[in-house]
């Protein structure tokens, strides 16, 4: 082996140790792609079930009977089980991944990019749980996909960088809902759906198609 | 002109010193056993890379506490963060001029 060629496998050892130390890399494409699924899944069941109430209208802050409850709860419910249904099929898929590039599931990385994605998200919650209580329902929609936008964007210094495309992506879309309020449920089906999906179709396409390399850019 | 590989550092001759250089570039703190897990050493083998490094002044240890139990970490000095960016250049350099 000549020189050069020493040299270039030094410079990718170097790469590959910053990465693996600085960065949760074993987030595979396969998760955003599953979680997408689970989200235009919950907004199909979501969209179903205030056809069955209301004939079409998604701006729930127009439904003023006493249904209002009972489907409020409904989609609170699939709200719910859309989002634990794509955490535990996104955390199977990262987790299959690890095992396959060796690298630990849990270790300083993983604490790093919990917590960084952790901390929008748990601001975001607070205020959506606050504008529900203030029966501000046209904001729910909004405001899930820009807090969670900038919890991506805040993330991707700790994991892949291409999450950062993402975030922008949800944000757009949130601030776009703020001005058409009464689409959520297409916005959703936008941003957590079809973005996720994109995405990771985009990152297993660049990252896992082969299946023995981590980094052939 | 000269020969290319006398900018090399013989210090990160090692996969292990290189590992450890590596690792503390890109983060303020690491502890022992995040190092040996990354780069898939013994004990031994890494305190006594670690030893040389820090004897060269590339590295600084700091002996710290969770709880009771001793958690030591390590940080790269700025003459380590130097010395290693010098490498980096050189290797760049080595690619670029040979063929």
């Amino acid at each position: 082996m000549d020189a050069r060629q020493q040299s270039l496998q030094e410079l990718q050892q170097i790469k590959n140790m910053m990465e693996r130390s600085s960065k949760f890399i074993s987030l595979s494409g396969i998760s955003g792609i599953a979680a997408g699924i689970c989200a235009l899944a919950g907004v199909w069941f979501a969209s179903q079930k205030i056809n069955y109430h209301v004939n079409g209208d998604y701006n729930l802050s127009k439904i003023k009977d006493e249904s209002q409850v009972s489907l409020q709860n409904d989609l609170l419910l699939i709200a719910l089980l859309t989002f634990l249904a794509a955490l535990i099929s996104s955390f199977l898929f990262t987790y299959l991944r690890s095992k396959r590039t060796g690298i630990p599931l849990w270790g300083t990385t993983t604490y790093r990019l919990l917590w960084n994605i952790g901390i929008p998200l748990a601001a975001g919650g607070l205020f959506l749980i606050r504008s529900m209580q203030l029966e501000h329902y046209e904001l729910i929609a909004p405001g899930c996909l820009i807090f969670y936008g900038l919890a991506l964007v805040n993330a991707s210094k700790y994991t892949l960088g291409e999450v950062r495309f993402l975030g922008y992506g949800q944000i757009v879309l949130g601030i776009i809902n703020l001005w058409m309020i009464g689409y959520g449920l297409y916005f959703w089906a936008a941003g957590f759906g079809l973005l996720h999906i994109i995405y990771g179709i985009m990152m297993w396409y660049k990252y896992e198609r082969v299946s023995k390399g981590i980094n052939n850019d | 002109m000269n020969n290319p590989i006398e900018n090399l550092n013989k210090t990160f001759d090692s996969r292990v010193r290189l590992g450890i250089m590596s690792t503390l570039m890109v983060n303020d703190q690491i502890n022992f056993n995040d190092l040996k897990q990354l780069i898939g050493v013994t004990d031994g083998n890494l305190a006594s890379h670690i030893k040389a490094l820090e004897e060269i002044g590339y590295l600084k240890v700091n002996k710290g506490f969770v709880g009771k139990k001793t958690n030591t970490t390590y940080t790269i000095t700025k003459s380590g963060e130097r010395t290693f960016q010098q490498h980096l250049t050189a290797l760049e350099r080595m690619i670029k001029t040979t063929k």
